[in-house]
C-alpha cells in the first residue's frame, strides 16, 4: 500500500504502476457530466475557468445529500467512460490525476501518456465507505448543478488503485 | 373483498424503500462473501471493500451508494382486493419521495430525458407495472436501479432459428461490453419471448428473484447454470480489475412469443442489488 499526498507531483506520477493500491490524502476537485461538458465549452470558447486545472486530480462523483452532523453523504465514483470525450481536453490543460471506475475509451489512455498523468481506479459503489475518508466538502464552482457542481474535498487515506499509469499500462486491456 | 388502508400500503413501502438503500439484502451480501472464497490478489481487495462500505453504510445510515437510482417497482393487485378507497399511484409516489428525502438518498431523476433534463428533486416518478394476481393481496416488488449499470443494459431481436447458444452469445456480449463500468460483481436478469418491450420487462423481474434459488423449469435452470458459468470465465472480475466473480447471479423469465422472433433482454444490475419487497 502506497500512501500519497495531494496534489500529484511528476515524481510520485513517474513511480504509481498499475496494480498499485494507493491511499489519498490532501484536496481534489469533483465533477462529473454536466461539470465536464461546461468546462470544454468555456475552454472552447477561450474563456477561463472557474476552477484551476493545473495539477489537480479530479474524482468523478455525484454525492448524495449530506445528512445532519456529516460533512457530505454517499460519495462514490460514477462511470468513468462518460467524461471521455472531455478527458483529453482537460488533461491538454494540466489534469493530472482522474478517479473513477471503469474502462476508459478514445484517446484518454493515449492522452495520460502524452500528459504524463494517472487514471486511479476508486471502488465502484462504495459511498458509503468514501463518506468516511473526506474531511471537508465545498462547492468551487457550478453550484446551480446540485449534485453535479464542482467540489473541493479535503480527504484522507482514500483508497483508490492505478487502473492507467503514466506508461500506458492498462488494468483494464 | 377485502379492503386495505393506504396508509399501511404508505408506510411499508416508505421503510422497505429507505431500507433498501442502506442495507443490501442478505441472499445477496452472503453470495458476495461467499464468492470471496475463490478470489484473491486485486479482486479480493474489491469485495473486501464492498464488504467494509455495506458495514459503514449500516453504521452510519447512510446510502450504500451515492447512486440511491431510479425506483422500479411491480404493483400486483389481488382480484379480491378492494381499491376503491386507495390512491394507489398517489401513495406510491408520497412514499418514494420521502423516503428519498428522509433517508438522504439522491434525487437522480430528470423530468424531461432530452429537453433540459430539469432534476424532478424528489426522485419522482417512478418506472410502475401494474399487473393483477389471484387472489386478495397486494403485493409491491422492485428495486432501486442505479444507473451505471443501467447502461449496460440491452435488448436483442434474435432470429427464431438462432437459438440457444446465440443466447448464450448476445449475453456474453451485453458482459464483456460492459466490462467494469457496472460495478461487477453484477446481477444479470434476463428476459426471452414476448415483445421488446415485454422482454426488457420480464428482464427487470427477474432480477427480483433471490440469488441463489433455482429455476423450477430445468431447462431455463441449465441455461442460468451455464449463462453464470461463461460470464464468470470471462475474468471481468469485481470493479472489471480481473477475476473469477464477473456475475453473483444469472436469472431468466421466459414468455411466449412470436414464430418470426426470439427478443432477449439483459438487464444488468450493480452489486448493490437493492431490492424492495411488500407484501399486504
Amino acid at each position: 500500500m502506497k500512501h500519497i499526498n495531494l496534489p500529484l507531483t511528476e515524481e510520485i506520477i513517474e513511480n504509481l504502476t498499475m496494480g498499485d493500491e494507493v491511499l489519498l490524502t490532501g484536496t481534489l476537485l469533483v465533477g462529473r457530466d454536466q461539470a465536464h461538458k461546461r468546462l470544454c465549452e468555456l475552454l472552447d470558447c477561450g474563456k477561463s475557468l472557474p476552477v484551476e486545472l493545473e495539477g489537480e486530480t479530479i474524482f468523478y462523483m455525484g454525492p448524495s445529500p449530506a445528512p445532519k452532523d456529516f460533512v457530505i453523504g454517499a460519495c462514490g465514483p460514477t462511470t468513468s467512460s462518460r467524461m471521455d470525450a472531455f478527458t483529453p481536453k482537460l488533461l491538454d490543460k494540466g489534469l493530472k490525476g482522474m478517479i473513477g471506475k471503469g474502462p476508459r475509451y478514445g484517446d484518454v489512455a493515449q492522452s495520460i501518456v502524452k500528459n504524463k498523468a494517472v487514471y486511479f481506479y476508486s471502488f465502484g459503489g462504495c459511498g458509503a465507505l468514501y463518506a468516511e475518508k473526506v474531511i471537508s466538502s465545498t462547492v468551487a464552482a457550478f453550484d446551480d448543478l446540485g449534485p453535479e457542481a464542482i467540489r473541493r474535498l479535503e480527504v484522507k487515506d482514500f483508497p483508490v488503485i492505478v487502473a492507467i499509469d503514466s506508461r500506458g499500462n492498462n488494468i483494464y486491456s | 373483498m377485502r379492503k386495505i388502508e393506504p396508509e399501511e400500503v404508505y408506510q411499508k413501502l416508505y421503510s422497505a424503500i429507505k431500507e433498501s438503500g442502506v442495507i443490501l439484502p442478505k441472499d445477496v451480501q452472503e453470495k458476495i462473501i461467499h464468492s470471496m472464497n475463490s478470489e484473491a490478489g486485486l479482486s479480493k481487495t474489491v469485495l473486501t471493500r464492498i464488504l467494509q462500505n455495506l458495514d459503514c453504510a449500516s453504521k452510519n445510515c447512510l446510502p450504500m451508494c451515492q447512486d440511491t437510482g431510479m425506483v422500479l417497482l411491480f404493483v400486483e393487485i389481488g382480484r379480491d382486493l378492494d381499491l376503491s378507497q386507495v390512491n394507489l399511484e398517489e401513495v406510491i409516489y408520497k412514499a418514494v419521495e420521502d423516503a428519498y428525502r428522509d433517508g438522504s438518498f439522491r434525487k437522480s431523476v430528470v423530468t424531461d430525458p432530452l429537453n433540459e433534463r430539469i432534476n424532478s428533486k424528489n426522485n419522482l416518478p417512478p418506472v410502475i407495472y401494474y399487473d393483477f394476481i389471484q387472489g386478495d393481496e397486494l403485493k409491491i416488488t422492485g428495486v432501486l436501479k442505479g444507473f451505471g449499470s443501467e447502461n449496460c443494459s440491452k435488448v436483442f431481436m434474435l432470429k427464431p432459428t438462432e437459438g440457444r447458444n446465440r443466447v448464450i452469445e448476445v449475453v456474453l456480449e451485453t458482459v464483456k461490453s460492459a466490462g467494469g463500468s457496472p460495478c461487477p460483481p453484477t446481477v444479470l436478469g434476463i428476459g426471452i419471448g414476448g415483445t421488446m418491450d415485454y422482454a426488457a420487462k420480464l428482464s427487470k423481474k427477474a432480477l427480483l428473484r433471490e440469488i441463489d434459488d433455482i429455476n423450477p423449469d430445468p431447462y431455463y435452470k441449465e441455461l442460468e447454470d451455464d449463462i453464470l458459468k461463461a460470464v464468470n470465465s470471462l475474468n471481468i472480475g469485481p470493479g472489471g480489475l480481473g477475476g473469477g466473480v464477473t456475475s453473483l447471479g444469472a436469472k431468466i423469465e421466459h414468455y411466449p412469443t412470436h414464430i418470426a422472433g426470439l427478443p432477449v433482454a439483459i438487464s444488468v444490475n450493480c452489486w448493490a442489488d437493492r431490492k424492495v419487497k411488500v407484501v399486504i
